[in-house]
């Protein structure tokens, strides 16, 4: 018995082994050499002489920790985060609800229209909304201006920018979440509703006993993701306002970015991606609970 | 058998023959020498138009061919470096003079002093000073000039003699009761000057005119509280206090040619390029109000940024002497003339100059005068980290985030921070000679 077992081991091992290997060499390795790198000040002065690179321990760490720009940049991404991943999920999860409406028509239409963005590149998404947001000649400023409001300069004031981000990117974002979300709807069973119907349960009702409880778990899942990517912003700003004005919308994947591929301080960088990841573990965990209790 | 005999007679006829192309085939490659190949990068624009310009110097040099690679200039100084680290660097490169310290650290930057003296095209006398001085790193030169940029001011003529101002002054005295006397005459939403708060160079400038150091010790530590620096931050600081010019970002401004052309300020600090830009973009009817003028100083005609581009040749190429020849041909007073035509950028040679094609454009000539007065940039790989940790600080002093003495005092803490690793290296002998700024 215990000989099929152990060829079965084998057998199962030999068909892991190349994924495994592919994980190894480009996940694992990267990770491990990233983490050491972050005990080093691997610098410019570096590149040229290998032998200049000295180990420092935490010191990154705890320059990192101590710099003004770090916590600057925690508390824009996490403005993002928490602004932003719940108004991403319940536009998507608004969007879902109206495309999967049943007397709406030209369904698909307005699925493809929602989804448009996503698959857009956010270069030349950026260049519209740039318009959009112009102080002068925008969309944005040209309505408040009909309502006699005074103009925003949305991407220039320290205030406005960030806000200004947020909305782009649940715009250009809310339709992945969108499509899962109908999925889920649509794998609800219609007797479900048929007998809660019979039962005399109103619409609300309906909705509040049928559809929410069963869309749980993609709504887990997609405010995970949703947490998850939000912490990871770095395309929007970096090709709207460069992390201006005055550093208001530097996001932590952004100062990473700088320190690593503009100042090549890879120690700093590494130790920063660190931190990140520290973080978002923490954001994930947290939230995994707080759904474990909810459906206790 | 007949058949037999022909076909192995003829096998060995075939023998014969390749044997004697065997052993010819080392002579043959002898004769028909392979032409050297150089891969010189060059950015944006100036890449479009060196293309043309290399043609000539493959007819005046047979035995050499130049490929022309162009790189964009927001991914040139990431390219080079991933270059320099895959070991795939070109052998001619344009680099910005800002970056030449950087290279030079990474030691990936052949030095030309032999070159030069054995040259009767390239002396250091026939280029700007100060421009030629920035690719001088220690005391050893790692590149040649190829085009230059450097700060004037451009400025409406018609609003300053309206204000009773004649003629740009060259005290800052003297310049700011002229910015005064047109924002009297203008009245508000009008300023004499447009300094945006998120660009460096403007302050960086005037720190230069007052004669700072900007750095200490070998560039190994920040020298922003110094009284000079102070002086320039002060004046600068007292424009925006006395709403001569608004506290205004590059991207609070939406375009700039525009607010110039209403009367929105007066006056800009700015580069070449704009030249052109300033002929394009403005209304023809103000074609003749503005102009360019040199830089006022603290007590007389004021210094400005020594900036550009050069032509270096890197260590790891193989065919470094071509390379030379290749810098050589691009440095020859012609040559320069020639590449300023085709893309307006403004020659590095004084001689050059005196070309009518210069000398007959008014808004050129400021730039002339003020390429004899410019000062080069402290030369240390950090240099840039620097001069965006200054604009941070100006930009909060200028808003009132900050009073300035705590802004300068954040600023040198910063710096030293920034070159630390500078410091270290220092003493431990690990910075040589040749590369330490002086």
């Amino acid at each position: 018995m215990s000989g099929a077992g152990e060829r079965q081991d084998r057998a199962a091992w030999m068909f892991l082994a190349p994924a495994l290997a592919l994980i190894g060499v480009f996940f694992v390795l990267p990770v491990i050499a990233g983490f050491l790198l972050s005990f080093t000040d691997f610098d410019i002065y570096s590149i040229g002489d290998p032998r200049v690179a000295r180990l420092i321990g935490a010191a990154n760490y705890r320059d990192v920790l101590t710099d003004a720009e770090f916590w600057n940049a925690l508390r824009n991404t996490l403005v993002y985060v928490l602004l932003g991943a719940p108004l991403a999920v319940l536009a998507s999860f608004g969007a879902a609800l109206l495309v999967n409406a049943p007397r709406l028509r030209a369904r698909g239409v307005f699925r493809v229209v929602f989804f448009t963005p996503v698959v857009t590149t956010l270069v030349a998404v950026a260049i519209v909304w740039r318009y959009l947001y112009h102080p002068r000649y925008g969309l944005f400023d040209w309505t408040l201006a009909h309502f006699g409001l005074p103009a925003v300069d949305w991407l220039g004031d320290p205030h406005w920018a960030m806000p200004a981000i947020i909305v782009l990117a649940v715009w250009k974002n809310f339709g992945y979440n969108m499509l899962i979300f109908v999925a889920a709807l649509q794998a609800i069973p219609a007797e479900l509703n048929e007998a809660a119907e019979l039962d005399g349960a109103g619409a609300w009702q309906r909705f509040r006993y049928v559809t929410v409880p069963a869309l749980r778990p993609a709504m887990l899942f997609v405010t995970v993701m949703t947490v998850l990517a939000n912490f990871q912003l770095f395309a929007e700003p970096y090709v709207m306002t460069q992390g201006g004005p005055l550093h208001s919308t530097v996001s932590l994947v952004m100062l990473m970015y700088e320190q690593g591929f503009r100042w090549w301080r890879m120690g700093r960088a590494a130790a920063i991606a660190f931190l990140l990841f520290v973080l978002m573990l923490a954001a994930t965990r947290i939230q995994l609970r707080l759904q474990r209790e909810r459906a206790r | 058998m007949i058949s037999r005999r022909r076909t192995s007679a003829a096998a060995v006829r075939l023998g014969y023959a390749l044997a004697l192309i065997a052993a010819l085939l080392p002579l043959l490659s002898c004769v028909r020498d392979q032409p050297v190949r150089l891969r010189f990068w060059a950015m944006g624009r100036e890449g479009e138009v060196v293309a043309e310009m290399v043609r000539d110097f493959e007819r005046e040099n047979p035995g050499i061919e130049v490929e022309v690679q162009q790189i964009p200039w927001s991914a040139a100084h990431e390219k080079l470096l991933t270059a320099y680290v895959g070991r795939s660097t070109p052998d001619v490169s344009q680099l910005g003079n800002t970056w030449i310290a950087e290279f030079t650290a990474l030691h990936a930057l052949e030095p030309l002093d032999h070159w030069i003296a054995a040259s009767k095209d390239v002396r250091d006398s026939a280029f700007f000073r100060g421009i030629w001085d920035t690719n001088v790193i220690g005391s050893v030169t790692r590149g040649v000039p190829w085009y230059v940029d450097t700060r004037v001011l451009f400025y409406r003529r018609d609003l300053l003699q309206r204000a009773g101002v004649k003629e740009m002054p060259v005290t800052w005295s003297a310049w700011r009761s002229a910015m005064e006397s047109v924002r009297r005459m203008l009245g508000p939403g009008h300023y004499a000057i447009f300094l945006p708060t998120n660009e460096w160079p403007q302050p960086m400038i005037l720190g230069l005119q007052s004669g700072a150091d900007l750095l200490s010790d070998g560039g190994t530590r920040g020298d922003f509280e110094s009284p000079r620096f102070r002086r320039a931050f002060d004046f600068y600081l007292s424009l925006f206090r006395d709403q001569l010019a608004p506290p205004f970002s590059n991207n609070q401004v939406a375009n700039m040619y525009q607010e110039f052309a209403r009367g929105t300020f007066t006056m800009v600090i700015t580069g070449p390029w704009n030249i052109g830009e300033f002929r394009r973009r403005l209304p023809p009817e103000l074609a003749a109000s503005w102009t360019t003028a040199a830089l006022p100083g603290p007590d007389g005609p004021g210094v400005s940024m020594a900036g550009g581009s050069s032509l270096v040749v890197f260590r790891s190429s193989r065919h470094r002497d071509a390379a030379w020849r290749l810098v050589e041909f691009l440095s020859r007073p012609e040559q320069q003339l020639r590449f300023y035509r085709l893309s307006g950028d403004l020659p590095a040679r004084v001689e050059c100059w005196r070309d009518t094609a210069l000398t007959r454009d008014p808004e050129a000539q400021a730039f002339g005068e003020q390429l004899q007065r410019t000062v080069s940039w402290p030369k240390v790989p950090e240099f840039e980290e620097i001069a965006i940790r200054l604009q941070d600080q100006v930009e909060r002093a200028v808003r009132g985030v900050t009073p300035p003495d705590s802004a300068l005092a954040a600023l040198d803490r910063d710096v030293d921070r920034i070159l630390e690793k500078r410091r270290w290296m220092r003493a431990h002998g690990l910075v040589s000679e040749h590369e330490e700024a002086p």
